[in-house]
């Protein structure tokens, strides 16, 4: 029977996180996930959510270097953490990672609803392998549904970036 | 797609999270969170409780002595996909883990977590048996070993009490002249799979078989030790007809069907799998008839 005495569920948990490099301290209530608490605390809209149980990707944030679906982390559990989601991945003054450049060049977008789940696991993956092959780019955006594309010019996109990445570009 | 209201804890020691679950009604241990979250977003699960177990830092680890592995149950899946020491005595879990969701989910992921959820297609499950594991968990009764072999109790059902936790999976390799391969089938990469198969062998001087273990994934609600076959194999050249003795031990399975596979479909992709498992295992050992 599911009858959790209402002060239990409803006790708030103070959090202390570093989200894009900026320090914040808040009370969350247990049951929220990082996504939500991204978007409606933080007003971080950039992080989108699709499914909310782990199959879309498009939440995908990166958590202590980790790219995680935030559908499927607590806010509480990020107690601590340094959050990185896509409007982090710029640089100052807005100059574009080499990923979302990528994107940018090679049509790696349409509706733009998987974008930033794509762009946050390519960032990360990129930073672990900069010189992927196009099977290792394909299997690292296996985890993030695109309906428009057909994957092809996002593939494009992450080699290209990985390209830029080794001063290549 | 919410969460239902809990109450949250985090312990941070094994006595203070067994102390909690013995005292607390209703609570579901948080590992990884990659089944529990979207099970709580759906609500299948409604726990009044919630323990987080990922503030337990003596949880997570592998450690490498001589032939035994230890692998810490909160171990993240990519912790131990990474591990080079790990890779250099058991390469099947690189390679199976390649296969468990994908590189976001095996971030959080652990293996503990796998074992404890216990789907039928999961790799991780499989691979403790492929290894006559051992899994140990702790209560308020104090600690307990498990085999492998008596882990699975039923459908997502292992044979962990619900105020227990999984502290750590041990198990031994081999060593000398051996190899080792996992294959497996799913509509898509990282789906769950519609059979899989894990094979390990150890090759004789002579080049013939002199221990060999066969594990299924997918085809019933637990991992499938292929035994009568392995004993049949044991002596023999790991050539064509030795994978046809490995495939007769699929004979006798009752395999389980569902609404997109058959049970003779599933029988016939974990054949499949099993003799690309069982060559590539050979190939690795040096054997040149495979």
């Amino acid at each position: 029977m599911h009858d959790p005495t209402p002060e239990a569920g409803k006790a708030r948990h103070a959090i202390s996180l570093t989200v894009n490099g900026t320090a914040h301290a808040v009370d969350v209530d247990p049951r929220q996930h990082l996504g939500d608490f991204l978007r409606q605390t933080l007003q971080l809209t950039g992080t989108h959510l699709g499914c909310e149980h782990g199959v879309c990707g498009a939440c995908t944030v990166i958590v202590d270097g980790a790219p995680v679906r935030a559908c499927l982390i607590l806010a509480v559990q990020a107690d601590g953490a340094s959050v990185t989601t896509v409007e982090g991945l710029a640089g100052k003054e807005g100059a574009l990672h080499p990923i979302q450049s990528a994107f940018r060049a090679h049509h790696g977008l349409q509706c733009g609803f998987c974008t930033p789940g794509m762009l946050t696991t390519l960032a990360a993956f990129l930073a672990d392998n900069t010189s992927p092959t196009e099977a290792e780019v394909r299997e690292a955006i296996s985890g993030n549904l695109c309906r428009c594309t057909g994957y092809q010019t996002i593939v494009e996109a992450a080699l290209s970036a990985a390209q830029t990445l080794r001063g290549e570009g | 797609m919410k969460s239902p209201q809990f109450a949250y804890h985090r312990p941070q020691s094994v006595a203070d999270a067994t102390a909690l679950l013995a005292r607390l009604e209703n609570a579901k241990v948080l590992a990884g969170g990659q089944s529990l979250m979207p099970m709580l977003n759906m609500r299948y699960a409604l726990p009044d409780h919630v323990v987080d177990i990922n503030r337990i830092p003596e949880l997570s680890g592998i450690t490498i002595e001589g032939d035994r592995i230890t692998i810490g149950a909160m171990t993240r899946q990519r912790d131990i996909e990474r591990s080079d020491a790990l890779f250099a005595r058991a390469p099947i879990f690189r390679e199976a883990l390649r296969h468990v969701g994908h590189i976001q989910t095996r971030s959080r992921g652990t293996i503990g977590g796998s074992l404890c959820h216990l789907d039928p297609a999961a790799e991780l499950p499989g691979l403790v048996r492929l290894f006559d594991g051992t899994v140990h968990v702790i209560g308020p009764g104090g600690e307990r070993s498990i085999a492998a072999t008596d882990w699975g109790l039923g459908y997502m059902t292992p044979a962990i009490g619900a105020d227990e936790i999984a502290t750590a999976i041990t198990f031994n390799v081999w060593s000398g002249r051996r190899g080792e391969a996992f294959e497996e089938f799913a509509r898509r990469h990282g789906d769950f799979a519609i059979a899989g198969a894990g094979v390990r062998l150890q090759l004789d001087t002579g080049g013939h078989i002199a221990r060999v273990a066969m594990v299924l994934v997918g085809v019933d609600v637990a991992p499938v030790r292929l035994l009568e076959a392995e004993t049949a194999l044991v002596g023999r050249a790991p050539d064509a007809a030795a994978i046809a003795v490995a495939k007769s031990g699929l004979d006798p399975l009752d395999v389980l069907s569902d609404a997109q596979n058959s049970a003779a479909y599933r029988k016939h992709i974990a054949g499949v799998m099993l003799a690309r498992a069982f060559r590539r295992a050979a190939q690795s050992a040096g054997a040149h008839h495979a």
